[in-house]
């Protein structure tokens, strides 16, 4: 009886390290939706190349609203998905009250570097590297010495793109005038294309005739507006330059489809700690492809990519915004 | 000249700020003065700039865009009728539900029907409202001609040559529709036999019953109307603003049409005012981040929420006093 009590008991723990072990990731993905083309879409990427070639399968749901954050963070726990992958910066408060309670799962939270837990994975991008290369080849492309800047929601993580793009301007042109606008301060600001091709045409009225949006849904309509006045734009997190082919200079990318990607496929024991991903760690770069390789002069691209490496090397340094919360090169 | 320009500009992006706001003021105009409130304004023109965007991409035809856009904001007119006329329901309620159905199920159209998360794809050529450009204005073709980009051009023309360059030509046909709509909808409202009857309609319809007038018919005709203008106005914002449909691509603009409407007090030709006023101030805060007037700086926000903060002195009666139409919000029983 006690062996057949200790059988089954071994059984059951194999039965419950089993399952523990083939734990579905959970994916979260915020307020700007799964298939905003730029941020929410490249993790969606990420997590569907993973399926794809492993033919596992994961939990997803897309944030409407700022209240259902910690509820959907605590269903997921609840039901055993490990690790629960989250993105974006609104996930801190919620990851802070959420993670002690369930010290068994890993949290991975893409865009937040700053908390303390020993369950969690932070992934923070190195915007600003990324925004400064762009920003170089915006100053580069640009006839009227005049670049443009569309932010979304006036927020920190905003202002780190905006700040190092205008430094990568002034590095190539000292004389530059960068104009910098932000869509709003509230989450709508993400989804306003019609506000955002009124801030591009304001934008091209004050001279610019390179701009970078770093907006969500909303830099569609920056894109869409430059196209029709016929002035270049920069695309932002995916690669857009497909979107109007022949007017996007290029996109930063920011590789979140290899965060998520990589954090799915170490599974339940992903690695715990801050990670920044940047140039060097390939995390942010530029986009080439066919429809902007003609916009794009060998010179240009020589001068960028010196510059990557430079900054690789640590020969040249971007400062960036959340140092002091200021940039040096462009006032908000 | 320069600061001249830039005036010029920032009133040209008031114009096409205020149009969307216009349209809709007025649709709620028609809607509020024969008694039933609408805040569903905004699912309106949500759900017919998901319709024209949809219809406009599907057929490359921007005018069967503006059809489709114009029947789907008539259904939800429709329905809001059935609600608040025919079944006496609450109309703010069937208002908020109207907002919460377009704002789920254009999305959810579009990702079944488009599969593009939700959008529409991009509209091109004929999908399109091209830019009416009038004789003799500085357009595209002038820089064509020239070689030289279109802001130069500008900088260099004469005063009225700039402003009739700039400020009137140059917009889509409906926005020139939408500020024809004013002296018309005056006209409707206070110069026809209709409009006298809606006018009643919305303050005592028991009188207009006692005339031999069906309420219920009128009242259905009002929201009919302003469904129409609803419809015109979420097509203008996905075909003619924009090249497509965005997820809740309307922002709250039917909301603040709705404050102009209280700000107008109900009267077409000062809700051209308020809308325009709203308008500029969007656009005010688009073209100046923050405003320094000698020391002290404006920031953006207070610009974004001026609209907002007008609409709530003039309901607390500081400058004037905002009666509504004495009917609105009550559906009409027939005494038996």
């Amino acid at each position: 009886m006690t062996l057949m009590k200790s059988l089954m008991g071994a059984a059951a723990a194999v039965a419950l390290t089993a399952g523990a072990a083939l734990a579905e990731p959970a994916l979260i993905f915020d307020l700007g939706g799964k298939f905003d083309k730029s941020f929410n879409e490249a993790a969606h990427n990420g997590a569907s190349r993973w399926a794809e070639e492993t033919g596992g399968t994961y939990r997803e749901i897309e944030m409407q609203s700022e209240a259902q954050r910690e509820q959907a963070l605590r269903r997921f726990a609840e039901a055993g998905s490990n690790p629960i992958i989250t993105m974006g910066f609104g996930m801190a408060d919620p990851l802070s009250a959420v993670a002690a309670d369930y010290p068994d799962t890993t949290f991975v939270v893409v865009d937040v570097t700053w908390l303390d837990a020993p369950n969690l994975r932070q992934v923070g991008f190195a915007e600003h590297e990324g925004s400064y290369l762009v920003g170089m080849m915006a100053a580069m492309a640009s006839k009227s010495g005049t670049v443009g800047f569309i932010g979304g929601m006036d927020v920190p993580l905003i202002r780190h793109f905006g700040c190092g793009y205008a430094q990568g301007a002034k590095a190539v042109n000292p004389e530059i005038n960068v104009v910098a606008n932000m869509t709003g301060t509230t989450p709508a600001a993400w989804n306003d294309p019609v506000k955002g091709s009124e801030l591009t045409k304001a934008q091209i009225s004050q001279g610019a005739d390179v701009v970078y949006a770093a907006a969500g849904g909303t830099g569609v309509g920056v894109l869409q507006t430059a196209a029709d006045e016929g002035i270049l734009s920069i695309g932002v997190d995916s690669n857009q330059n497909h979107l109007h082919p022949g007017k996007v200079l290029t996109s930063m990318l920011k590789r979140v489809d290899v965060a998520v990607y990589d954090a799915m496929s170490a599974g339940d024991n992903v690695e715990t700690g801050v990670f920044v991903m940047g140039l060097a760690e390939d995390g942010v770069g530029y986009a080439m492809d066919d429809n902007n390789a003609p916009l794009v002069s060998d010179d240009m691209k020589a001068a960028v990519d010196k510059a990557r490496q430079d900054i690789i090397d640590g020969n040249v340094s971007v400062v960036s915004y959340y140092e002091n919360d200021s940039c040096p090169a462009l006032q908000f | 000249m320069d600061i001249f320009l830039t005036l010029i500009q920032v009133l040209d992006s008031t114009i096409r700020l205020a149009t969307p706001l216009l349209l809709a003021c007025l649709a709620g105009l028609y809607s509020e003065r024969a008694g039933i409130f609408d805040i569903g304004l905004e699912g309106k023109m949500l759900m017919a700039a998901f319709f024209s965007a949809a219809v406009a991409a599907v057929t490359g035809s921007v005018w069967l865009g503006l059809l489709a856009g114009i029947a789907a904001s008539l259904v939800l007119s429709a329905l809001h009728g059935f609600a608040s006329i025919t079944f006496r329901g609450n109309q703010l309620i069937s208002g908020v539900a109207i907002n919460f159905l377009a704002s789920g199920m254009t999305v959810l159209i579009a990702q079944s029907w488009f599969k593009q998360g939700g959008r529409t794809p991009s509209l091109f050529g004929q999908g399109r409202f091209e830019s009416a450009e009038f004789p003799y204005a500085i357009g595209p073709e002038d820089a064509e001609l020239t070689g030289r980009p279109v802001s130069e051009l500008m900088s260099e023309a004469n005063v009225p040559h700039l402003v009739y360059s700039e400020l009137l030509s140059g917009h889509s046909i409906l926005v020139y529709v939408a500020f024809l709509m004013v002296p018309l909808t005056w006209w409707i409202l206070f110069r026809t036999r209709f409009g006298l009857r809606l006018r009643a309609v919305g303050e005592n319809p028991a009188a207009v019953d006692t005339a031999g007038v069906s309420v219920v018919g009128l009242r259905y005709a009002a929201v009919a109307i302003c469904g129409i203008l609803c419809g015109i106005a979420g097509a203008y914002l996905a075909t003619a603003l924009q090249a497509g449909f965005v997820k809740e691509m309307t922002a709250g603009r039917g909301f603040i049409a709705l404050a102009a409407l209280i700000f107008a007090k109900w009267r077409p030709w000062h809700a051209m005012g308020a809308c325009l006023l709203f308008g500029l101030l969007q656009a005010v805060a688009l073209r100046f981040q923050n405003i320094d007037l000698g020391g002290v700086v404006i920031p953006v926000q207070v610009m974004d929420a001026l609209p907002y903060i007008l609409t709530v002195v003039i309901l607390a009666g500081f400058v004037g006093k905002a009666i509504p139409p004495r009917a609105g919000g009550e559906p009409y029983v027939k005494e038996r």
